[in-house]
């Protein structure tokens, strides 16, 4: 994308969203802030933003109630959760509702930008975090059949297929997607593709156990 | 006439081993048709039809009834096993009385023939009444049978008492209290109908009923409000409990570790170890584990407290993430000290370089550690021989467990030890 995206900042910590504009300051374009629920479903209508940065933990609902009230009347903006929160159902239940990625608060503003920019760019961007909590929710369903990626759309929703998980492995263990396209012998924009058909499957996946995933996960723990 | 046959002498010392007797214990009035049919070995349920059906020729059948009343002694008589059996069964039951309401309405007619003034209104309640109580009283009389049955009683009521318990559910015993409960109650409103007294008790109960509702109307509030500011105040002592708890944490973690990252302002590394320290700690809190709960050690604990520990001692930050959970065993626990290992010579030779992310994951088959760097990277083939490091603790402890290790590395590119450990089959 040649100009910088059109970024509104979702957070009721003012010092953080004053960190975090000032992190991303020259890097992407940062057309507002809201610090609650109402006023960022208001400011987003109002500014068609290109990426709505979200904070997964708010007073009054959350990052998760921001997407659902804009659900009703759906706008282009794209969403990134971010949050210090990495209570496990929290974050899935944002992903679910629609957000294209997780980023954890601590991270630096150079690859805030970066996730920033992918996501604008139609891409899912898994923190190691995530992949991690994503691999959990799938575990314990067999593997599905290796599908090629154009094949993707038969691809049974419940399971992931061995190379999906295999990226989802590597995005845990830390590395980039350069990284994982150099290690695996294919290109990163095949990586790429597999994380957005997991993304998929995570959103479009009827599973009880990933809707019940939290109450499960607590229970074996 | 059966009368008279029964009590002629040479019957009652003749070769009937059973006595003739009045045998109140299984009879309905005197016991008089018990006793006459078990030394008969006649059902009773006939002759108490016989002595129904003689009552309205003048009052016959009454008069002999009460007449065996006065003549026969009271005796226990060992029933035939026949007459017992049927006598308990649930049929028996009902026949008994329907047997009783007859006698009775044998008895009304008998006595109205006489000329005294018994009228519909008595004797059909009191038929009634009869029937019900008959039953009602049948089955508590039987169930006290069931209940005495270690009494040393007959040896055939034993047995019957026995089959009694044994055959009765308790869905018949029910529908025939319903049934005699109803009868006696039909009886009543039928009297209470008859004698005009129905509308003054309709009266009554009305006037009980329109008390009843305005009191549930007076007092309903004030029961809820008693109700919900007693759960409200239980809520608000739990609630304050948990603020107790919550605060106390707080004091003990949150607010020391600020002291401290005050005190170290001037050091940035410090600090921002410290604040990580407080983070895990306070997540992991949030979380919902409490340090200090007993219960068996579990790998993915282990595997965080090495992280921890890594992390305080070198001040560079660790990231674990962590699929899946497994009770910690011997293997495990050389996982951990081998990954512990891994975790200590990346924060070594990483230094400032992002931080070292952990991954681990416990399948059903084997679990794995990946420790990795972004450190300067190295040869692997170039680490001498006398690193004990690598060489011993890593590798060395994870083969001798049944395991293996690998190390990535390219210069530039950081470092990562993979560690993997089959799980055995259990």
């Amino acid at each position: 994308m040649s100009a910088a995206p059109r970024v509104v900042l979702v957070d009721d910590h003012e010092l953080f969203r004053a960190g975090v504009r000032s992190e991303l300051d020259g890097l992407v374009d940062v057309v507002g802030d809201a610090a609650n629920v109402a006023d960022a479903v208001a400011l987003i209508r109002e500014l068609a933003p290109d990426v709505v940065l979200l904070d997964v933990h708010m007073p009054d609902g959350g990052g998760l109630e921001v997407i659902r009230r804009l659900a009703e009347d759906p706008v282009a903006a794209r969403f990134l959760a971010l949050s210090v929160s990495d209570a496990a159902e929290d974050v899935i239940a944002v992903i679910r509702a629609g957000a294209r990625g997780y980023v954890t608060k601590t991270i630096s503003g150079a690859d805030l930008a970066d996730a920033v920019r992918r996501v604008h760019d139609g891409d899912a961007v898994f923190s190691p975090r995530l992949a991690g909590f994503v691999l959990d929710a799938f575990a314990g369903s067999p593997p599905a059949p290796p599908a090629t990626p154009d094949a993707d759309a038969e691809a049974d929703l419940d399971q992931l297929t061995p190379r999906e998980r295999e990226v989802l492995q590597h995005i845990a263990r830390g590395y980039m997607y350069k990284e994982i396209a150099l290690r695996l012998g294919i290109s990163a924009k095949t990586v790429e593709a597999h994380v957005s058909a997991v993304l998929r499957k995570l959103q479009l996946s009827s599973r009880h156990e990933l809707s019940r995933w939290a109450v499960q996960r607590k229970m074996i723990d | 006439m059966m009368v008279g046959v029964a009590t002629t002498p040479q019957q009652r010392s003749g070769a009937h081993v059973r006595e003739l007797r009045r045998d109140p214990e299984h009879g309905i009035v005197a016991g008089v048709c018990a006793g006459i049919g078990a030394h008969f070995d006649i059902d009773p349920i006939l002759l108490r039809i016989a002595f129904g059906a003689t009552t309205p020729a003048a009052g016959l059948g009454v008069v002999a009834y009460i007449l065996a009343w006065m003549l026969l002694p009271a005796g226990e008589v060992a029933q035939p096993s026949r007459a017992g059996e049927i006598a308990r069964t649930g049929r028996a039951a009902i026949e008994i009385a329907l047997g009783a309401a007859l006698l009775l309405v044998a008895l009304l007619l008998g006595l109205r023939r006489t000329g005294l003034p018994f009228s519909d209104v008595l004797v059909w309640p009191l038929m009634l009444v009869a029937a019900g109580g008959a039953l009602l009283w049948r089955q508590s009389a039987g169930r006290d049978g069931g209940r005495d049955a270690a009494a040393p009683a007959a040896a055939p009521m034993q047995e019957a008492a026995q089959a009694f318990g044994a055959t009765e559910s308790r869905p018949v015993v029910i529908s025939r209290i319903g049934v005699g409960v109803t009868l006696v109650v039909a009886a009543a409103l039928v009297f209470l109908q008859f004698t005009g007294a129905l509308a003054a008790a309709t009266d009554v109960a009305l006037a009980a009923l329109v008390v009843a509702v305005a009191f549930v109307v007076i007092f309903a509030p004030w029961f809820m409000r008693l109700a919900t500011s007693l759960s409200l105040e239980r809520a608000e002592r739990i609630r304050s409990q948990e603020r107790a708890e919550v605060a106390a944490h707080l004091h003990d973690s949150v607010l020391q570790t600020l002291a401290l990252v005050q005190k170290r302002a001037g050091d940035p590394r410090e600090v921002a170890a410290l604040a990580r320290r407080q983070e895990r700690e306070l997540r992991s809190w949030l979380s919902g584990a409490r340090p200090g709960a007993a219960g068996e050690r579990r790998l993915a604990a282990a595997r965080q407290a090495a992280a921890e520990e890594i992390e305080q001692a070198h001040g560079v930050a660790v990231d674990v993430v962590a699929v899946g959970d497994a009770p910690l065993d011997r293997d495990g626990e050389a996982l951990v000290a081998a990954a512990r290992e891994a975790m200590l010579n990346a924060a070594k030779f990483a230094g400032d370089a992002a931080p070292v992310a952990v991954y681990a994951e416990a399948g059903p088959e084997r679990l794995e550690v990946f420790v990795r760097d972004r450190g300067p990277g190295f040869d692997p083939a170039a680490v001498p021989a006398d690193r004990r490091g690598v060489r011993e603790s890593i590798v060395g402890r994870m083969e001798r467990h049944g395991g293996r290790a690998a190390i990535h590395a390219s210069p530039g590119g950081g470092t990562e030890v993979e560690l993997v450990m089959d799980r055995a089959p259990s």
